[in-house]
């Protein structure tokens, strides 16, 4: 494995390694469950900050300034307020996602 | 020393940094990083991809982009971030389970088939292509600049750059190469951004400071939403785009970013999938520090241009002004024939300005150092090479790799694929060349078109590959077909063929080109849904490799990307 170039490698099935991260099916069919929930969670967040905030509610939302700031509110989210929470929801899906892996022992154990 | 000595020092400079570093990294971990499968921490791996996907698009045309479009513009700073989220809720830990290569990989053996692997070879090779024109186009316009040329001239000396850099070839594939492009161009961003923050705003943080108030105590952006007026352009905190399209635009190009080849490839390089979750946060983090820059540098360089231009004689212009005129990207007509600059939204305009100049041109317009002047042209040198050789190296790859040895040619020499790959290479350049001269719009809008075409090819049949087990083959290649169809086709018919009347009136739903990689992509949804609910499901075999990449623990090694 080692020497051979990366895009040839074969299919990594070996003996020592359980299908499916030795989940049984119903333990992974609760663990898809709940990576949905946080998923759908996620995006209508990230939905709403967007196209939400940024598009669809700005006008609405200009009638305010960013407070401290002369940023009409639906313009700064357009140009900036939705970039920062995407960030922040990259991050609280790989916190969430760890913690999940941890409960179903399906994680990979610390960095 | 002038702008031109500073600028051969300073990219001289910063290409010898990437040369060392290479041949550094290389030396000491090619045996290492295999042996161990230890891969990149995802801190190093998330700087690298973005350099990796920050181009000329995002560092010399984007920010010039939004300060003419003004709230329109938002659709790339939305659109090219809100991307990531997809990418690393949706595809990236489930890619990197997986653990092949490139997505054709990965659609050939999901939906085990050869036809659909080559399917997606030929929407990889379409979008590179579209997207390495934008970058010829931004080298092209960096070089017309400072080595005085015109612009084709420009794009030529760029065209051999980028294929000796192509072919150089491991090189750009070391990722600690690319944090090195990533530190020059961040640094090159961001130095002119807080040297023009201190002189027109009240705080030293770019990011803040286009919000607040200029040394008259006047807030920014209503002075310059004032000076639109007066001048009859269209509201800078408004814009003039429909509602739908813009919302069609933001939506391909966050589409679009989750399914490009080239910065998906890149998450296979950390160690576990939970480093890719976490590499996808990082390069997000270091896209987002340019991408919160820019409406700022936005705001600057439009309120500086409108005031140093605007009624003035034409004789008193600065050196800036005529140097840009010689690369025929600033062109001054004098109608009225008084001597002065009337640059207005209106028909009485006698300037034209290419929006690609703006960040370039925005240090000296400022007046600031020429070592700074500089060190933009070396910073974005850095950015459309860095993503040109890598897109270059996924035309190359999908040819050799996946089409002749994967697909058609199984017994094809390792000589005769490396050849392939370099005639590839070669002819990529060429064609990329070309479009670089003749650009389908400038260069944010000729890279969008890229987003459209991946968004409607690729995003639905992974997304669809990891999500549904039903998902079949046949559904899958119908699905690309169609999609990538529609949204080429419509692109081909209002940027070629119709060019004259393409205007919010005539187009679908007011959508336009760049947008209309959204509609695309429902249509793949739809046509995949539909013809894989009136065919058989995939086999037993492919619905355990779904249950397996649902599943992180054993991911297995990780990869180096390298030519």
């Amino acid at each position: 494995m080692s020497d051979s170039p990366p895009h040839d490698a074969k299919p990594r099935h070996s003996q020592t390694r359980l299908p499916a991260g030795g989940l049984s099916p119903e333990a992974q069919a609760a663990y898809w469950a709940r990576n949905i929930r946080i998923l759908v969670s996620l995006l209508l967040i990230w939905f709403t900050v967007s196209f939400g905030f940024g598009i669809l509610l700005r006008n609405w939302l200009d009638q305010w300034q960013l407070p401290g700031t002369h940023f009409p509110l639906g313009f700064w989210f357009a140009q900036q307020g939705s970039i920062i929470s995407f960030v922040v929801l990259v991050f609280v899906y790989a916190w969430r996602m760890n913690k999940l892996d941890e409960e179903f022992g399906v994680g990979e154990g610390k960095d | 020393m002038d702008v031109q000595a500073w600028t051969f020092v300073l990219v001289g400079l910063s290409f010898a940094l990437y040369i060392g570093v290479a041949i550094a990294s290389r030396a000491g971990s090619t045996k290492e990083f295999y042996v161990a499968g230890g891969g990149v921490p995802p801190i190093a791996n998330g700087m690298a991809t973005a350099a990796d996907w920050m181009s000329a698009a995002s560092f010399i045309s984007m920010a010039g982009a939004i300060s003419f479009a003004g709230y329109d513009g938002s659709v790339y700073l939305m659109g090219w971030t809100g991307g990531y989220v997809l990418l690393a809720l949706l595809l990236a830990p489930y890619l990197r389970k997986f653990g092949k290569f490139t997505i054709p990989d990965f659609v050939g053996d999901r939906y085990e088939s050869s036809t659909a692997r080559i399917v997606a070879v030929i929407c990889a090779i379409f979008v590179s292509f579209t997207y390495v024109a934008g970058q010829m186009s931004g080298v092209g316009i960096v070089l017309s600049r400072f080595l005085e040329v015109d612009k084709t001239t420009g794009v030529m000396i760029g065209m051999g750059i980028v294929f000796f850099y192509a072919v150089l070839g491991g090189m750009k594939g070391i990722t600690y190469t690319q944090v090195a492009q990533y530190c020059v161009l961040i640094f090159a961003y961001l130095v002119p951004a807080i040297f023009l923050s201190i002189l027109m705003s009240d705080s030293p943080v770019p990011m803040l400071g286009f919000g607040g108030e200029g040394p008259d105590g006047v807030s920014l952006l209503s002075k310059l939403e004032g000076l639109h007026t007066e001048l009859g352009f269209a509201s800078y905190l408004d814009g003039s785009r429909s509602t739908m399209d813009m919302f069609a635009i933001t939506a391909a190009l966050m589409f679009g970013t989750a399914g490009l080849p080239h910065v998906i490839v890149r998450f296979y390089t950390v160690p576990k999938v939970r480093d890719a979750r976490k590499s996808v946060g990082w390069a997000l983090v270091f896209i987002a520090i340019l991408y919160l820059t820019a409406p700022a540098i936005a705001v600057f360089a439009r309120t500086n241009l409108l005031e140093t231009v605007s009624e003035k004689p034409y004789t008193e212009m600065p050196d800036w002004f005529t140097k840009w005129e010689s690369t025929g990207l600033l062109a001054w007509e004098d109608q009225n024939a008084d001597g002065l600059i009337q640059y207005t939204g209106t028909a009485a305009n006698e300037l034209t300005v290419n929006p690609d100049i703006m960040v370039l041109a925005n240090p000296e317009i400022a007046q600031l150092p020429d070592w700074v002047i500089g060190l933009v042209a070396a910073g974005a040198l850095a950015a459309a090479l860095s993503t040109a050789a890598g897109l270059l190296l996924v035309v190359s790859t999908s040819i050799s790799h996946d089409l002749l040895k994967r697909s058609l040619m199984p017994k094809i020499t390792e000589k005769g694929e490396l050849r392939a790959a370099r005639t590839a290479a070669g002819f990529a350049v060429l064609v990329a060349g070309w479009f670089g001269i003749n650009p389908p719009g400038y260069v944010a809008e000729t890279v969008a078109l890229a987003f459209g075409l991946a968004a409607s090819s690729f995003f639905p049949v992974l997304l669809l590959g990891i999500f549904s087990k039903r998902m079949n083959r046949a559904g899958a290649i119908a699905g690309m077909v169609s999609g990538i169809g529609f949204t080429a086709g419509y692109i081909i018919y209002w940027q070629f063929l119709h060019k004259a009347d393409s205007n919010p009136e005539n187009w679908l739903w007011g959508i336009s080109p760049q947008g209309i990689g959204m509609v695309g992509m429902c249509v793949n949804l739809l046509v995949a849904t539909l013809v894989s609910r009136l065919t058989p499901p995939p086999s037993a075999g492919v619905v355990a490799m779904i249950n397996e990449i649902r599943v992180p623990r054993d991911s297995g090694p990780a990869h180096e990307i390298e030519a």
